[in-house]
């Protein structure tokens, strides 16, 4: 049993309302390319963060063996001490800095009480051998492409002497030939004796390289397959991923679909100038009134990119393509401008974009269609104010002392129901949700699902973005899988089945 | 509403008044120290005068600093449209309506300035403020160049800092010595005050809101009418209410209605609550910040116009350090440094405590050293105490 170079056994992690993993128990052996499988919010990142320390011994449960010996980390310092290194999918590099100075940043090589820039460069090219990259080390890191960046990461973790590497979805942002070329390198790297710990949604790449691959599902290690004795096949990995029953009832509805299409996007294709590549490929998509179309995809799939394109592309994203609203050709060039023609959108992140959190309820309701309470003037009336706050904390059955308290005194279902109210009040015709049952207990989900129900029933059209797979699958009537900016299929809801769906998802 | 409720509530509004407390506190250390000449009508009198064209500047800059931005520029800005006025005045011999209407239309010019690339380009507005803040201090020396100091003969540019509004119903028989009409408007709004808490009160209870007990609430009426009362007594004991004092007043009335009660001040304060959600509700960050940044230059030249008046004259240091005394007065009157929050009536009181502290200090006769020591201690002390009670709070 001495060939485990790490033991995490009986793991269990709590967030505030949330049972995050489940005495999870995860074994790597020494040497060996393990990867970690499992769909969004599976526990995956959570499990890491616990190994690198990020999230301190105190508030989890369980015991960590590595090396043959117990160890307990409070932060990440503590785990890169004893030689375990973590690789994010936002890299942690500083851009400004040149790449020997990344490599070397917090282990410096000093000659007295000065840097010895030349023995760091010496060893940061040394380094960057082991990894194939073929730069001088003083460029600076923001010059290079994110796939050399990424190598860059690795070799900054190989300066640390680095026993067990962990890389959270290295190849997500990467093309193809970046791709192959960092599998690659970490077959090289196991052949010198560094233990690889590998997340990835890829599973044909987790096929290709992994010697064991462990599934973890709603914070439960379900099975861990080695590659040489099982007979491991993509389908059935995500049967393992996936495989459980639609537990969750879904308030069911009599189809409301009217032959009207209300929106029509074809050849859509979106640029980011920020990141220097493009995010959307060619999505083609259509929504009818009454209609619940789901968007399922994994993160990072573009589905939030999506809808931020069609509601006025806040992000300047260069934008190609068509995209036709209540039959007329459009290009929404600011939010306000698709909100006053009959387009609305909940963010996925209600803390971050969606609410203001230090406003009360009340002008969180009516924030974005203030028109409707205000005179010509623009003065403000505050009965029309309450009424209308008062009317959608009574409808949607929000739990608020009063339309005064501050949003950020509410909890997550709430505060949901307040982003719904807003959008209800601009009164659209096509809502588009981004994943608005994220971190809510299952009676306010229930109460959101149905609140939608009633929606379509009353004509209006809307466009689901969820990453839990359950709810698409019980909410849409429709559904289209995006995997890398693409959509990649298109289902009835009839046909859909987790496994295909995530199938879809996973195809690159 | 049980008792916990309560005590919550009133610890919650406490907070609000706390600034009030404090004015009253200063004022009164500082009446007991000067043996009652801090109190004197005179002095009362002088100190809003000191006050008026620092609080027009800390009503501009309180709309900067709740959307997260803050303006450098003021204070050399007002200092050049005051010059800018002396010139109109004396060279050119521009009527007193048009000159204050050029200088107003110059300020929001500079303001639009100021905030364009920091709206558009998304260049920090300590950056653009801060080059405002060489730009202006060099066209202030540029155009007192020639003359030094520029003397305004005009008396009624000068009527606006130094003058008060005339007595209409002067008398030598009925209460001699005191300013009737400065009574009258006392009265008026102490009248306005008391019925507008009890229409506020009414209509809250009405939507079933939270309300303090009777008790409390009538003690701030009383508290808020003896206020007016004192102030309206000793005004009207010396000239009355002076134009500078009318004018702030106007100013913060006006301001405050915006912020509170139209869809733009909504708009401020969500653009300064969370940008991205904003934007995302369909409001235009962008035209929010130029208006904003307009609005704080056409202040800057009202009080350019103040100052400038008051001292019936335009000097080549006129304006120095005045941003920092807004940018004080909105943190001491509890504008929140991380957007958002804050409020004009509050950032009037920030200024009035800030300047009664250097009122009081310099009839003291306390040494400048340590005025700005002392300066500085109650800043970031107001400061903490916001941040240490809004904590408590969340």
């Amino acid at each position: 049993m001495n060939d485990s170079i790490l033991e995490m056994r009986h793991i269990t992690k709590r967030f505030p309302g949330v049972l995050a993993l489940k005495n999870v128990t995860f074994s790597v052996k020494r040497g060996e390319i393990h990867c970690l499988v499992g769909e969004n919010g599976a526990g995956k990142s959570t499990l890491m963060k616990i190994l690198s320390g990020v999230h301190p011994r105190s508030s989890f449960e369980g015991e960590i063996i590595f090396d043959g010996k117990a160890v307990s980390f409070n932060h990440i310092q503590d785990s890169e001490a004893v030689g375990i290194g973590i690789i994010y999918q936002e890299l942690a590099l500083v851009p400004e800095m040149m790449v020997y100075e990344n490599v070397m940043l917090g282990h410096e090589i000093r000659k007295g009480i000065a840097l010895d820039v030349n023995r760091m460069i010496q060893r940061t090219e040394e380094l960057l051998k082991l990894v194939h990259l073929d730069i001088p080390s003083t460029v600076k890191v923001r010059d290079l492409g994110i796939g050399k960046q990424q190598l860059v990461e690795i070799a900054k973790a190989l300066s640390r002497n680095v026993k067990l590497l962990i890389l959270d979805e290295p190849t997500a942002a990467l093309n193809e030939a970046d791709c192959e070329n960092l599998l690659q390198i970490i077959r090289e790297l196991k052949g010198q004796g560094v233990t690889c710990i590998l997340i990835s949604h890829k599973l044909k790449e987790v096929l290709s390289i992994a010697d064991t691959i462990t599934v973890l599902r709603d914070g439960e290690t379900i099975c861990t397959l080695d590659r040489e004795k099982d007979a491991v096949t993509e389908q059935v990995l995500i049967k393992h991923m996936v495989g459980r029953s639609i537990d969750t009832i879904f308030p069911s509805r009599i189809s409301s679909i009217q032959p009207e299409v209300i929106l029509e996007v074809k050849n859509w294709n979106a640029f980011d100038p920020r990141l220097g590549r493009q995010i959307l490929r060619d999505v083609n998509f259509h929504v009818r009134k009454g209609e619940v179309v789901g968007i399922a995809g994994l993160i990072g799939s573009g589905r939030t990119e999506l809808a931020r394109s069609l509601f006025g592309n806040p992000d300047r994203y260069v934008l190609w393509g068509e995209m036709v609203f209540k039959g007329k050709p459009v290009r929404f060039t600011h939010p306000s401008q698709a909100i006053r023609a009959g387009m609305a959108y909940a963010t996925e992140d209600r803390k971050r974009n969606g609410l203001i959190l230090i406003q009360p309820v009340k002008s969180n309701i009516t924030l974005a269609n203030l028109k409707a309470v205000s005179n010509q003037q623009g003065v403000l009336s505050e009965e029309q104010e309450v009424k209308i706050a008062s009317g959608f904390v009574r409808s949607l059955g929000i739990k608020t002392p009063s339309i005064e308290q501050l949003v950020l005194n509410l909890s997550g279902g709430n505060q949901q129901k307040v982003s719904v109210a807003k959008w209800l009040f601009v009164n659209p015709e096509l809502l588009i949700l981004d994943e608005p049952t994220r971190g809510i207990d299952v009676g306010a989900k229930c109460e959101i699902h149905t609140i939608m129900n009633e929606l379509v029933m009353k004509g209006m059209s809307i466009v689901l973005i969820s990453s839990e797979l359950p709810e698409v699958l019980g909410m849409s009537d429709r559904i289209y899988v995006m995997a890398n900016g693409h959509i990649t299929g298109e289902l009835p809801a009839k046909e859909a089945t987790q496994e295909r769906v995530m199938e879809l998802a996973t195809q690159y | 509403m049980d008792r916990t409720a309560i005590q919550a509530l009133i610890r919650t509004k406490l907070r609000d008044y706390a600034m009030y407390l404090a004015l009253v506190l200063i004022m009164l250390v500082f009446s007991i120290l000067t043996g009652g000449s801090f109190i004197s009508s005179r002095n009362i009198a002088n100190l809003l005068n000191q006050t008026g064209y620092i609080a027009v500047l800390a009503v501009g800059m309180t709309l900067i600093i709740v959307i997260r931005h803050i303006d450098l520029s003021v204070g050399f800005l007002s200092g050049f449209l005051g010059a800018v006025a002396a010139v109109l005045l004396t060279r050119f011999q521009v009527p007193v309506w048009l000159t204050i209407v050029i200088v107003l239309a110059l300020g929001a010019v500079a303001g639009f300035i100021t905030g364009a690339p920091v709206a558009l380009l998304g260049i920090p507005a300590f950056v653009s403020s801060l080059a405002g803040w060489l730009i202006y201090r060099g066209a202030l020396m540029l155009v007192t160049a020639a003359t030094g100091t520029i003397i305004i003969p005009n008396e009624t540019f000068n009527e606006i800092g130094n003058g008060f509004i005339p007595d209409l119903f002067a008398s030598t028989q009925f209460l001699p010595g005191l300013h009737k009409t400065t009574l009258l408007i006392g009265i008026v709004v102490i009248g306005l005050s008391i019925l507008a808490q009890i229409l506020d009160r009414k209509r809250k209870l009405e939507y079933n809101f939270e309300v303090l007990p009777v008790p409390v609430d009538i003690g701030k009426a009383v508290f808020l009418t003896g206020v007016i009362a004192y102030i309206t007594w000793i005004l009207a004991g010396y000239n009355g209410l002076s134009w500078t004092f009318v004018i702030m007043i106007l100013v913060v009335v006006v301001f405050d209605f915006l912020a509170r009660k139209t869809v733009l001040g909504r708009h401020i304060f969500a653009v300064g609550g969370n940008p991205e959600a904003a934007e995302l509700s369909g409001i235009n960050v962008k035209k929010i910040t130029l208006f904003v940044f307009s609005s704080m230059g056409l202040l800057s030249g009202l009080s350019g116009i103040l100052f400038t008046a008051r001292l019936k004259s335009a000097s080549p240091q006129a304006g120095t350090l005045f941003e920092l005394d807004a940018i004080a007065a909105c943190y001491i009157g509890g504008v929140s440094a991380a957007g958002g929050i804050g409020s004009i009536t509050g950032s009037l009181v920030g200024a009035l405590v800030y300047m009664s502290l250097m009122n009081g200090m310099n009839l003291l006769g306390t040494d400048i050293s340590l005025q700005y020591v002392i300066r500085g201690l109650v800043l970031v002390g107001a400061v903490i105490f916001d941040v240490v009670s809004r904590k408590r709070r969340a």
